[in-house]
């Protein structure tokens, strides 16, 4: 019950503060259900702009350009996402981008959709091929700390780093008739 | 190859950065950067020499950043296509200050000339205005060049969208600095940001 108490927030709600004291201001995002929570508040949020994407190589060139113009990001998506952004992440280590995406994985623990699996599987791996560093959290008592040590490095030492939130985290997809 | 009244494509990006002000250029990659270098270069230009498909959205997140300051993304009809999507995110966020005109060729002219979709059916002018860029116009006269160029000027009226129909001709290479670290480090110096 205490350790309840303390850590009352949501992990969610836990990340959107950890973006706000990063002071992040473009948040680019194709949805997720397991990015709904922090999506809404991004959207709701006066500091952060939430921009909604067709595809998840379009937010990897976004935040090149909020570099540019001196505003830092972070995008969010599912990890079939990782797959549509390969050839975008060059802009990465090409511009030296302090890059930061958090990404819900499908495909593991308990899935029911099998289209989920090649690509969930790989996921971590084409990231790592990309140059990306990449952290991962499974309880929700360790998503503060690790989203925390990935926006630090990644904003602080501009190290590419991906987080992955784990299915376990945030509960495999129900599918009913 | 070439056609009767095209416009040629370095004069309409030399008319387009002629009296550019602050403006940030973003050049898609290919043939796009080198009329942009010819056109001279600038702190504030952004050279791509790859991510093809990106260069909408690099120019909407520095448009985001610096919503005071022109955006001009000059990009060809290739890597338009390939990131058609961006003009859907462009159209929902309606960034004031974002202009893009596409130099088409009707032609990947970097691998070869191959015919592109604008060469067959494809409209994308009639794609920026259906994704919600109504101020979307195709561009066939240096006048209309002229009065583009000014109208980027203004920042609180985009985003606004042109196609321009020009020569085919491959032109000689003019090469920009190819290392990104440099061009972005070189655009936030130009706004008073330092290195890490």
């Amino acid at each position: 019950m205490h350790a309840r108490a303390e850590t009352a927030a949501s992990w969610p709600e836990e990340i959107f503060s950890i973006l706000q004291r990063f002071e992040v201001r473009q948040v680019p995002y194709v949805p997720d259900a397991g990015h709904s929570e922090l999506i809404e508040r991004v959207l709701g949020s006066s500091s952060m702009r939430g921009i909604a994407l067709t595809t998840e190589e379009e937010g990897v060139a976004l935040l090149a350009g909020a570099w540019a113009g001196g505003q830092r990001g972070v995008l969010l998506m599912q990890s079939s996402g990782v797959g549509n952004c390969i050839n975008m992440l060059s802009l990465v280590q090409i511009f030296r981008l302090p890059f930061l995406t958090l990404v819900t994985m499908r495909g593991e623990w308990g899935e029911f959709n099998p289209w989920q699996v090649p690509m969930g599987s790989n996921t971590q791996g084409i990231l790592e091929l990309s140059g990306i560093k990449v952290l991962r959290a499974s309880r929700p008592d360790e998503v503060r700390e690790v989203v925390e040590a990935g926006a630090a490095q990644a904003y602080n030492a501009c190290t590419p780093t991906a987080v992955l939130l784990s299915q376990r985290l945030i509960g495999a997809k129900v599918f009913t008739k | 190859m070439s056609k009767a009244n095209l416009l040629d494509r370095r004069a309409v990006v030399s008319e387009l950065l002629r009296d550019r002000k602050g403006a940030f250029a973003i050049g898609g990659l290919g043939a796009s950067t080198y009329d942009i270098a010819a056109a001279g270069d600038h702190d504030r230009n952004f050279y791509l020499w790859g991510g093809m498909g990106g260069a909408v959205m690099i120019g909407l997140g520095l448009a985001l950043a610096q919503p005071t300051l022109p955006v001009v993304v000059i990009t060809g009809d290739g890597e338009m296509l390939m990131g058609m999507g961006s003009l859907a995110t462009v159209g929902l966020q309606q960034p004031k200050n974002l202009s893009i005109i596409v130099l088409d060729n009707e032609a990947y002219g970097e691998t070869g000339g191959q015919t592109s979709h604008t060469g067959g059916t494809a409209d994308l002018v009639g794609v920026a205005k259906a994704c919600g860029i109504g101020n979307s116009r195709a561009i066939s006269t240096m006048a209309e060049v002229e009065a583009f160029a000014s109208s980027l000027q203004d920042v609180m009226a985009g985003p606004r969208f042109a196609s321009a129909k020009i020569d085919g001709a491959n032109l000689e290479r003019v090469l920009s600095s190819r290392d990104g670290t440099y061009i972005v480090n070189r655009i936030r110096g130009s706004i008073g940001h330092t290195p890490i």
